[in-house]
């Protein structure tokens, strides 16, 4: 009964945290798309094309932000055996692979007005890239085996080797010629962009790891769930079998 | 209020951007809300065939 202990306290706690996360949520999305939208200034060089940039940036710190959060619970899962760990690491997976994904696709939209091209192989494009399909590796090998223990064995593998990609998505900017600017907010030497853009910028980053806490939360209420019906599932069976042994 | 749909004649790269980003977040955020809903009640289902097999 001690597996049991463990999900239970965990869903106790996601209870607590849930109605704080939903509210922060609502709250700093009103707010983040007030001040992106209405309350700051376009941009002296792109105009109101910058206003893309506050779904594109918070949406590609995320989609780095969930990988973390998948590798490191993969290593959880795989140094210490924890079967929270294994399911926090397939909760995350879909959640960063659509902010990957969305990171991907409003750099587009960017592109096209600002660069002339919606796509170019550079080292950052390409990078985020192969962090979605890493993102979709993850999801497919839970998917491919039969025996969860396996799938799961491989999954977390495939997303710690993928950890070497992180410094590549980040530094890709400085290493390679590229059309995408360099970093302006993660620097040493402090952010170099306006203030009236970095309150719509972090009040919409907010947003987004708000709604990552709700999603994450609701996801791994249901994968303890789908995991306490396999595991009921093979205890009907099994009776069924010992019955079936008894009756012949 | 034109003016404010018009961004400055980058109405279609700005407002595909922030539609694309407001669907595919609340699709994600709703479909893993029914699938968790749906879970809890086949655990309260398979609980209670449980206690009537036994």
């Amino acid at each position: 009964m001690h597996r049991f202990a463990n999900p239970a306290q965990f869903n106790r706690l996601a209870d607590v945290v849930l109605p704080w996360a939903i509210g922060l949520t609502v709250l700093l999305s009103v707010a983040g798309l007030y001040y992106a939208l209405f309350s700051s200034p376009p941009d002296y060089q792109q105009g109101e094309s910058v206003r893309v940039m506050y779904v594109h940036v918070p949406a590609a710190w995320m989609g780095m932000f969930v990988y973390m959060v998948m590798a490191a619970a993969s290593f959880t899962a795989l140094v210490w055996r924890h079967p929270l760990a294994l399911l926090a690491g397939k909760a995350a997976a879909p959640i960063g692979a659509i902010f990957t994904a969305l990171a991907l696709i409003t750099g587009m939209l960017w592109g096209k007005p600002m660069w002339g091209t919606y796509w170019v192989w550079d080292g950052r494009l390409t990078s985020v890239l192969v962090q979605f399909f890493l993102y979709l590796g993850y999801m497919a090998l839970w998917q491919a085996m039969e025996d969860e223990e396996k799938a799961g064995r491989a999954a977390s593998i495939l997303a710690l080797v993928g950890v070497v990609n992180i410094p590549i998505i980040k530094f890709s900017v400085d290493w390679w010629s590229t059309l995408h600017q360099p970093a302006s907010v993660m620097r040493l030497d402090g952010p170099t962009i306006d203030g009236a853009m970095l309150v719509p910028l972090f009040l919409m980053a907010a947003a987004y790891q708000a709604y990552f806490v709700v999603v994450f939360l609701w996801r791994m209420k249901l994968e303890i769930n789908n995991r306490k019906l396999s595991v009921m599932r093979q205890a009907s069976l099994q009776n069924t079998e010992t019955q079936m042994e008894v009756a012949g | 209020m034109t003016e404010f749909l018009d961004m400055g004649g980058y109405a279609a790269f700005v407002w595909t951007a922030y539609g694309l980003s407001a669907s595919a977040l609340v699709w994600l955020l709703v479909s893993s809300r029914r699938k968790l809903t749906a879970s809890v009640v086949a655990v309260d289902a398979a609980r209670a065939r449980r206690k009537g097999d036994n």
